[in-house]
């Protein structure tokens, strides 16, 4: 089982007007960032960086972060320069980044580079996932949408090459045209990288990451949609002629935990309090109507079972309140005690092998952050593991999900076909 | 391979609002043309006249285009990538799909024609005149994208939903009658996924630069002989009218009119006004 933390690192600005559930619309792409006040970026993105360090302290195998652009929900707009931090400033942890928008860029080279950098500077703790990024992302980097998956695919393949085999060597595709790759750096894993797929929406994706073998890592949807999704990765696999195992799936959703069971509560009814983020069901704000109909964005038809259940702003089911989420697990806070035994339920449920405990959002203060690490750390992530022992369910990082055998006892061979 | 068929793929005129347009005054049909194969609407007979619809595909058969076939021969097709028509993998600019409009043209014999391009469709109509002005007689270009306007900014189709974008494309919708045929307060299904797949290939060959093209500007001299009329409404709120300015000069011996109290969409807003202008500028046959 590999643990992993995550919070969106909101901007969390108790003066914007838009923060704590105020109940002032955030309809994305229509906040001005003239509020937006540097001091106080400065002292998030320490903090931030701070709760990681603390994460890692108290045993979190995975640090996660994402990244979204030109919206208060999410600082993490450029992510690797945070992932680029940790790399020097954690030890033993793995940094996941779950992930890099392949699409908006239009120069992925610059990815090949900064994220070999990471692996190397955190001497091969580099977890790189991929997203396609919702329609906010393509106007911000004005990447033309229609196109995203056309060139999430060659983006993919032109990285995995550059970072596997030697240079130089030329690229002329579709979207990426390259006549000397030859980056001075290498990954410090061989071949690259673990790779990684979080996702909602699209059936498209969950295939083809199914035929890649790459583990797939569906975001805070409800348990029985997002079963039926991994059920798609199942089928395929069958089709490519393989068993999918829990190295194959993770899942990312809710999870605070505190000293009593009121604190815990109250704390967790924060999740839904800070600036409006679409992924956080019930303060998803105002969907723009615009992006989710961003042309060709996603496939109109290929869509997964979790699609409608996932986000307001994807068309999703609106405002799912405090207590229907905890009433489904999609959010879980209590005490260690009362936790336990319902990330229990989830694990068997969903037989993920990585899980990443989705907390310190909305608008949890530093403190609530670091109270809920510390009880992980000293009874959660422990007692998980156990459980997830007993379950068998393991992580890409112990059976490999390119063969399906468990990594320690993987000949040099087949180590080199692993992972790409 | 021609499958006529009577055109009430929009659902449009089935409508009962429909003005007195006959349902069998065109056909349709599915043409072979350049190796793809393209949805097509001919009606009338005469000199030949190519009808290139804008961004959001084949608006319906409209007023202007039953008056337009009085007197010639109208050929309106949809573009690869809208509609019924194949999508063509390669095409990833205007000019792409310009120079596949021509072979289309070689492959349905047709020489010396006479053009109208709507919006989008205007700017495919420039694209293709540059490329080859000998193959046209007469070019109307209505409104076209394509140019960056000094002044303004051409309104963004994505970042609106089709019938916002088309209530901010007509002046005075109340006044407009043919403004529930081609945006009805609840469009079919069809109508939706139509719009929707034209504006995915809409941003396929015009996300970026935005709708225009930052070259055809100092193409458009080679027009010098082209008998070119530019038709703009006053109070468009898609195109900036500066974008007018800039064809009409870089156009030599271009004419322009703009008109009073109309938007983005003449032929829709004053159907009789527009085709009368048209109808004076192509001359009969």
């Amino acid at each position: 089982m590999f643990i992993g933390h995550f919070t969106e690192r909101p901007y969390q600005d108790p003066e914007s007007g838009y923060f704590g559930a105020t109940g002032l619309p955030i309809k994305d792409l229509s906040l001005s960032n003239e509020i937006y006040d540097p001091i106080l970026g400065s002292d998030l993105y320490n903090r931030y960086l701070d709760e990681k360090v603390y994460a890692e302290e108290m045993g979190f195998d995975g640090l996660m972060l994402n990244e979204h652009h030109s919206t208060p929900f999410c600082m993490g707009g450029a992510m690797n320069v945070e992932a680029s931090i940790l790399a020097r400033i954690t030890k033993r942890a793995k940094i996941v980044l779950l992930g890099n928008i392949l699409p908006i860029w239009d120069d992925p080279l610059w990815l090949v580079e900064q994220l070999a950098m990471i692996d190397m500077i955190s001497k091969g703790r580099l977890v790189s996932g991929w997203v396609r990024g919702t329609g906010r992302e393509s106007v911000s980097h004005n990447a033309p949408p229609a196109y995203n998956w056309e060139r999430f695919q060659e983006a993919h393949d032109f990285i995995v090459k550059a970072w596997s085999e030697p240079g130089p060597f030329r690229w002329e595709g579709k979207h990426y045209q390259y006549r000397y790759v030859n980056p001075w750096m290498r990954p410090y894993q061989k071949p690259h990288p673990q790779i990684m797929l979080p996702g909602v929406v699209s059936r498209d994706s969950i295939v083809w990451a199914a035929k890649q073998r790459i583990p797939y890592i569906m975001l805070a949807t409800q348990l029985e949609p997002t079963r039926q999704s991994f059920q798609v990765y199942h089928d395929t696999a069958k089709e490519e002629g393989y068993e999918a195992g829990s190295q194959n799936f993770g899942y990312l959703w809710k999870v605070h935990v505190d000293e009593t069971e009121e604190l815990a509560e109250e704390v967790a009814r924060k999740f839904v309090q800070g600036p409006s983020n679409p992924f956080l069901a019930g303060n998803e704000g105002t969907a723009n109507p615009a992006l989710l109909k961003l042309p060709g964005l996603t496939s109109r038809r290929r869509i997964l079972p979790t699609a409608n259940v996932a986000t307001a702003n994807r068309g999703g089911q609106l405002s799912r309140s405090f207590e229907e989420q905890v009433e489904d697990y999609t959010i879980i806070s209590g005490t260690p005690k009362t936790v336990i035994p319902k990330i229990r339920h989830v694990l068997e449920y969903l037989r993920p092998g990585s899980v990443f405990f989705w907390d310190g959002d909305g608008a949890m203060t530093h403190d609530d952050q670091m109270r809920s690490l510390r009880l992980m750390g000293e009874e959660v992530i422990p007692a998980v593991r156990e459980i997830a022992d007993e379950l068998e369910l393991r992580s890409p990082f112990e059976v490999s999900p390119k063969t399906g055998e468990p990594i320690g006892e993987i000949s040099e061979e087949a180590a080199s076909v692993t992972g790409d | 391979m021609e499958t006529s068929r009577i055109a009430e793929t929009l659902g449009i005129l089935k409508s009962e609002d429909a003005l007195a347009v006959s349902e069998a005054s065109f056909k349709e049909s599915s043409l072979e043309l350049a190796g793809s194969t393209i949805q097509m609407r001919t009606a009338g007979e005469g000199k030949p006249l190519l009808v290139l619809h804008g961004e959001l595909g084949f608006p319906g058969w409209m007023n202007y285009h039953e008056t337009l076939a009085v007197d010639r021969k109208l050929y309106a097709p949809s573009h690869p990538g809208y509609d019924q028509s194949d999508g063509i993998d390669w095409m990833m600019q205007v000019r792409d799909l310009a120079g596949w409009y021509l072979e289309a043209l070689d492959d349905m014999d047709l020489k010396e024609i006479d053009v109208i391009g709507f919006s989008f469709g205007g700017w495919l109509a420039a694209e293709m005149a540059v490329m080859d002005p000998t193959k046209f007689r007469k070019l109307v270009l209505v409104a076209p994208m394509g140019v960056k306007p000094e002044e303004g900014e051409i309104y963004d189709i994505f970042l609106n939903l089709a019938p916002d974008y088309l209530k901010e494309a007509i002046h005075d919708s109340n006044s407009c009658d043919e403004f529930d045929l081609i945006c009805p307060d609840e469009p079919s299904p069809e109508m939706l996924e139509l719009w929707e797949v034209a504006r995915e290939q809409s941003c396929k060959l015009g996300w970026k630069p935005y709708m225009y093209s930052l070259s055809l500007k100092h193409l458009l001299h080679r027009l010098k002989n082209l008998e070119t009329l530019i038709v703009w409404g006053k109070e468009d709120k898609i195109v900036p009218i500066d974008a007018g300015r800039i064809y009409h000069e870089s156009i030599p011996g271009s004419s322009i009119e703009v008109m009073e109290n109309i938007g983005h969409r003449p032929e829709i807003e004053k159907p009789n006004e527009f085709t009368k202008l048209i109808t004076k500028f192509l001359g009969s046959k």
